[in-house]
């Protein structure tokens, strides 16, 4: 059992890249399900009109890198208007089934061979990240604190830009929340219908929630592409999404912090608990089963972790029970 | 809460002993390899000769098709990898799709088993795109096979969205876990036909039991504790999230990742009956979904138990004050949807190969359906179930087939937008 490698491995997951993706999933979910009590079921599908817009803007047509970004958040303000306009005045659970189908034809377009020339199909694109890494200010070599945390130059340009923006998302949310704006989308999440007597039009604030939140998990969709320098369509699964508002959870709808503590401890104890057991079954203290069957048992946790945190805590770590208004329409 | 947890942990417990037996025969793949399953039209093809080469051009190794269609070739590490089929052992009358892509370059991770899949065509017919014009009797037997097909598919989705249906109708519950009891129906009958050695006439009325008791014990111990507990709708839906996750997670880790079959009704000659050709073992499926799907609307329609079932849909409330014990009416729903779901598991499992995501990948056809016919109307997703499905396979004509679910998604999408109580609900449902 090599101790070290465990806890560096869980340590660097707790604020790596993926910590990082899965923190603007959720920032993004939770501005629609925390704040709006929208359920949005299709986050994956933003993330992966992120990422594909970056990649494919640069890898296939050759145009530059920041084009990519401007035309990902473009696309994620359109598909959010395009789900939003006929599921809003719906009940919760309609917008739950359309996202979640609008999300798997993002990923079953982007997958497909007839457009394998634009998109790269299963195999995805590769390639595109070159100016990006171009701005890396980090010099090579390794970053971090020795025997746990080591990054090399590459991973700190993504994680620096993957912090500052959870940040800036964050911060933005949290001057929102205070204002005036931000009290009308809690009281849709309380009662949309005593908003809508107080002469508010509901159906625009639950748009711009969907819309911001769509922006930040595309967001997350660029550090996904620019983190692995490659885009792959069965990454973007409902799983995906499913992953996220367990993260949201975790943490605490509703509240700033949340989703940011949520993916950080969600991924740290994900890798702990997947590196732990490989190193138990390699060093023979565990024979029941084998290595490839870790996977199988991690993804059981965070299933069960999911139904247990709704069960017995659904305001998480941060949250407060009677915020969560978990009924919402 | 006390009781819930132990009634929890007890339901997990039990549906992993149930499990535990078939442990011992877990496998997953060991080591790297490339591997595949050469069909057409769901049919296997058998004696086939495909090569793997390194990047190099260094031979690996070769494998030869069986009769069921599946090759591998191990490969000592993880790397690019050339696969070959070699095209003059095709049998008669069948070709790639693309002459072209006789040579695929794969990339095999470490400790991986790599799928790899070659496009087959019927080298007689027609080439893709050129069908649409013709209007000749050649499209018109295309037509004819698609509606065939797609009434197959569309009578699975409905067994499974019958259940689907009757849960949400009952208790409010939109089912995300739905999918997997449809695996879990299939993985059971597989147990008891492979791992037991009993033949799948036999095994699968265990495995129906089983599941029906699994879904009886689902309510008892489970969502109905939820229920008594006064849990939200949508805490219950992300609940059923969380459940499906962990069920799929278990047969992964049970059976691995790879695709089973059936020790029978593997492959099969088709038959050829009037424009389509049909195997005889889809021939008799349909035959069974039918029947079952006409047991279940007469029951609901003239029993007893069966008019409870509308009641309680209707109005919990009022059926429970006119003397209707919702929670049994409740339970039976999810031991019968349950089993109805099992049912479509392993008939779909007869049909394509068994794996651990089969039941997710037709849930959202399943979606499709229910909200198409209506949401909790048993009558509306049965024919909601058979319109996607025929949509489905019958688009076919005009897309690329990989591309078929999409229209059905992009039908469920516009559905809402125009009719969002769907073609028999009625309008206050939506609230």
């Amino acid at each position: 059992m090599d101790w070290t490698l465990i806890f560096s491995r869980a340590v660097e997951a707790g604020i790596g890249s993926e910590a990082i993706i899965y923190a603007l999933a959720a920032i993004g979910l939770n501005v629609q399900f925390g704040y709006t009590g929208l359920l949005n079921f299709g986050q994956a599908g933003f993330l992966a009109i992120g990422a594909y817009a970056i990649a494919v803007t640069v890898s296939t047509f050759g145009l530059p890198f920041f084009l990519g970004v401007g035309i990902g958040l473009l696309l994620a303000v359109l598909m959010a208007l395009l789900l939003g306009i006929p599921t809003l005045r719906l009940r919760a659970d309609y917008l739950a089934i359309v996202t979640i189908a609008a999300a798997e034809i993002v990923r079953l377009v982007v997958r497909s061979v007839a457009l394998s020339d634009t998109f790269g199909g299963t195999d995805g694109l590769q390639a595109f990240s070159g100016s990006f890494y171009d701005m890396n200010p980090y010099p090579p070599g390794e970053y971090g604190i020795p025997p746990i945390i080591g990054f090399d130059n590459r991973s700190m340009w993504v994680l620096t830009v993957g912090w500052v923006l959870v940040a800036l998302a964050s911060f933005v949310l949290f001057m929102a929340m205070k204002s005036p704006w931000g009290r009308v989308l809690k009281a849709i999440r309380e009662d949309e219908d005593a908003v809508r007597s107080l002469g508010k039009n509901v159906f625009s604030y639950k748009m711009q929630a969907l819309v911001i939140g769509g922006v930040i998990g595309s967001m997350g969709g660029f550090i996904f592409a620019l983190s692995r320098s490659a885009v792959q369509p069965d990454l973007f699964s409902t799983d995906l999404t499913f992953y996220a508002y367990t993260v949201l959870i975790l943490g605490g709808a509703a509240r700033i912090l949340g989703p940011i503590v949520g993916s950080m401890l969600f991924w740290l104890l994900l890798i702990f608990i997947g590196t732990g057991m490989e190193e138990a079954v390699n060093s023979g203290a565990i024979t029941f089963i084998t290595v490839n069957q870790v996977g199988a048992i991690r993804l059981m946790l965070v299933g069960l972790g999911l139904m247990l945190l709704l069960i017995y805590r659904p305001q998480g770590i941060f949250g407060d029970k009677r915020e969560i208004s978990i009924d919402a329409r | 809460m006390r009781r819930a947890v132990i009634a929890f942990t007890a339901f997990m417990g039990g549906l992993i002993f149930v499990f535990l037996a078939g442990a011992s025969t877990a496998w997953a793949a060991e080591g790297e390899e490339v591997k595949g399953t050469l069909r057409i039209q769901g049919q296997p093809v058998a004696g086939v000769k495909i090569t793997v080469a390194t990047d190099a051009d260094a031979p690996v190794g070769e494998a030869t098709t069986g009769a069921d269609g599946a090759w591998k070739v191990a490969v000592d590490k993880a790397g690019s990898y050339k696969v070959t089929l070699d095209q003059a052992t095709l049998p008669a009358g069948k070709a790639l799709r693309d002459p072209n892509r006789g040579t695929l370059t794969v990339q095999v991770f470490e400790g991986n088993a790599r799928n790899v899949l070659f496009g087959l065509v019927d080298a007689n017919a027609p080439p893709q795109g050129q069908q649409g014009d013709g209007g000749g009797s050649s499209y018109w037997t295309r037509v004819a096979q698609l509606v065939f097909e797609g009434l197959n598919l569309g009578l699975i989705i409905a067994l499974g969205a019958v259940g689907l249906s009757l849960i949400f109708g009952t208790t409010g519950l939109t089912n995300f876990a739905h999918g997997e009891l449809l695996t879990i129906g299939a993985f059971l009958a597989f147990f008891f036909n492979t791992v037991v050695g009993l033949h799948l006439l036999i095994a699968a009325p265990i495995a129906l039991v089983i599941a029906a008791a699994l879904g009886w014990g689902q309510d008892r111990f489970f969502w109905g504790q939820l229920r008594r507990r006064k849990t939200g709708l949508i805490s219950m839906m992300i609940i059923s999230i969380g459940l499906a996750l962990f069920l799929r997670a278990l047969l992964l880790f049970l059976f691995g990742g790879g695709g089973e079959s059936y020790d029978q009704y593997v492959a099969q000659a088709g038959i050829q009956i009037g424009p389509i050709s049909a195997t005889p073992k889809s021939l008799i499926a349909m035959g069974i979904e039918i029947v079952v799907l006409i047991a279940v609307g007469l029951a609901l329609t003239y029993t007893r138990l069966g008019k409870a079932t509308r009641a309680v849909a209707d109005n919990p409330a009022l059926a429970s004050s006119s003397g209707i014990n919702v929670d049994r009416v409740i339970r039976l729903v999810w031991a019968s949807g349950t089993c109805i779901a099992a049912l479509a598991g392993i008939l779909l499992g007869t049909t394509q190969n068994l794996n651990f995501q089969m039941g997710q990948q037709v849930l959202l056809l399943m979606f499709a359906g229910v909200t198409l016919g209506g949401l909790g109307t048993a009558f509306g997703a049965l024919v909601g179930s058979l319109v996607v499905g025929m949509f489905v396979q019958v688009s076919t004509l005009w897309i690329p087939p990989e591309m078929k679910t999409i229209g059905a998604l992009v039908v469920l999408i516009i559905v809402l937008m125009v009719r969002p109580q769907g073609i028999l609900g009625r309008r206050e449902r939506i609230g």
